[in-house]
């Protein structure tokens, strides 16, 4: 009989390092920091950690990390493919592994260089792609070489079709860095952004400037999932998983699934909507604030419609009237999102999705019952729910 | 010291043919020999029939575009901007991704007409682009 994951499992704790332009020390030096500080937010031995889960392009394997931090005797490991599509990816197999018994405290991780070590921004190169490189390749050749302009593609088809104009980015991006101007650790903490500097802003690719593509960032964080029950007897106030799944769908390309007949719309992220939604028993309505993959401003934008906040094409609007906001129906990446936050790869996405949950985000909304929280878009991805226990 | 070229596609079974068919002028389009199926890009197998057989039509390079971008920054070596990138459904109905020249960022929409040429880089690869239709092309 299948098992149901709803409910079993919380994150009882998180654990990040301060996120700069040049740490100055290696990742592997970067994710010991962040376990290590999870550990300690829980209240948790970490001598008690018997599961790892991180990113396959993580350069720290699970062992270093263990043997480095001086974790506990280990009986599940696990690296999930497709970068920033990966975050929620992480959640599901701790969250599997909790719940058959496969391990009890599970830490999942993302430790990166980001802007003094490998820059996603710089795209792609012979470190990054394996296996797949036939599949970049196509893309490579033309002179497409980085994530902006891979997904400028699809942006613009949505943008061209549903009339959304740089104005409505604008918003996504100013909603985001006001929210930063409250988290001490993002990197448009003191730094404000107003419309004017928006439409002034260097032209990246058609139709997206600077201020639309997500921060790099040297920097780590951590996440500890264990059992509801276990959760209970931490430190902290538990995030409930009410729902999590990863989701990939047919025709799907990393990034560049521009082969099939529709591009005005997210089908993985809809696949995601659909099993998360159904695991949890909740709908849209019951979400309260989220925290959207946001490497570029679409992404938000065309989220709100596969999450069923919007009826298609209708976002545009739902951002203008400001609904993104503190007040607005649903606050998104409170702590300044991968726009102005720090591009830990959708981890930090999910650590402020926690903090919404316990009530500590440096821009807590009046409710936050239950938090969305999604990973990369145009990839193989997932959503996951959290939820008040 | 040459100046540095684009990123070559490394040739593998799934897709030198198709390279090596753009060196000889052509626009490949790869057709399951089972279900006659057209695919691109290049895949082993048919996901239609799961046939592993297939041969290739050339295509007429007639095309429209169904989306677009242009690329500013930042710029490689190789590359000349700014950077038409257009997504073409060709007259045989697959889509191919490539590069629009012979028109300004200002020029590409979407529906435009193309046609397909093989552009030659100075040190000979060569590739297949796209212009507008009103231009000629292979
Ligand atoms: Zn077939």
């Amino acid at each position: 009989m299948a098992v149901s994951m709803k409910n079993q499992a919380a994150v009882a704790g998180i654990g990040t390092t301060k996120y700069t332009k040049n740490s100055g020390v290696s990742e592997l030096a970067l994710a010991c920091e962040a376990v290590r500080n999870c550990c300690d937010d829980a209240g948790l031995d970490p001598a008690e950690v018997d599961g790892l889960v991180t990113y396959t392009m993580e350069t720290s394997d699970e062992i270093e990390v263990a043997r480095a931090v001086g974790l506990g005797d280990l009986t599940m490991w696990a690296k999930i493919n497709y970068g920033g599509g990966a975050a929620v990816g992480l959640i599901q197999q701790a969250v599997m592994a909790v719940t058959s018994g496969a391990a009890k405290n599970v830490i999942v991780w993302r430790a990166m260089n980001g802007r003094s070590g490998q820059r996603m921004g710089q795209g792609v190169s012979g470190n990054i792609i394996s296996s797949d490189l036939i599949h970049w390749s196509w893309y490579m050749a033309y002179g497409m070489l980085t994530p902006v302009s891979w997904v400028a593609m699809i942006a613009n088809t949505y943008m061209h079709k549903y009339g959304v104009t740089r104005e409505h980015l604008a918003e996504v991006a100013i909603a985001q860095r006001t929210f930063a101007l409250n988290n001490p650790n993002a990197a448009g903490y003191g730094r404000p952004l107003t419309i004017e500097e928006y439409m002034a802003a260097k032209r990246i690719t058609e139709r997206l400037c600077i201020y639309d593509c997500c921060q790099e960032t040297d920097g780590a964080c951590a996440l500890l999932i264990t059992s509801t029950e276990r959760a209970r007897d931490l430190r902290q106030k538990p995030a409930v998983i009410r729902g999590v799944t990863q989701a990939s769908t047919r025709g799907q390309e990393q990034m560049t699934s521009f082969y099939r007949e529709e591009l005005d719309s997210l089908p993985e992220m809809e696949l995601a909507a659909r099993r998360v939604y159904a695991m949890s028993g909740l709908g849209p309505k019951d979400i309260d604030a989220a925290c959207l993959y946001d490497a570029f401003s679409t992404e938000i934008v065309m989220q709100l419609e596969s999450f069923g906040f919007c009826e298609r094409g209708e976002a545009k609007d739902f951002v203008a009237d400001g609904n993104l906001r503190i007040d607005g129906r649903l606050p998104n990446n409170t702590h300044g999102g991968l726009l102005s936050e720090a591009y830990i790869h959708g981890v930090n996405n999910i650590a402020e999705g926690v903090r919404l949950i316990r009530g500590t985000s440096c821009n807590q909304p009046r409710r936050a019952e239950h938090v969305l929280v999604s990973s990369g878009v145009g990839v193989p991805t997932g959503a996951v729910i959290f939820g008040r226990d | 010291m040459p100046k540095p070229g684009r990123i070559k596609p490394p040739m593998g079974h799934d897709n030198a043919w198709w390279w090596e068919q753009a060196a000889q002028g052509v626009v490949a389009i790869q057709r399951c020999t089972q279900c006659q199926t057209l695919r691109h890009p290049p895949r082993p197998m048919c996901s239609e029939c799961r046939s592993l057989e297939w041969d290739f039509v050339a295509s007429s390079g007639k095309g429209t575009v169904t989306s677009y971008t242009t690329l500013y920054y930042p710029q490689f070596p190789g590359y000349e901007y700014p950077l038409n990138i257009v997504l073409v459904d060709l007259e045989e109905g697959t889509r191919v991704t490539s590069c629009l020249t012979g028109c300004t960022p200002e020029e590409v929409d979407f529906g435009m007409a193309v046609t397909a040429y093989i552009h030659e880089d100075e040190d000979g690869f060569k590739i297949p682009m796209f212009r507008p239709a009103a231009k000629g092309g292979i």
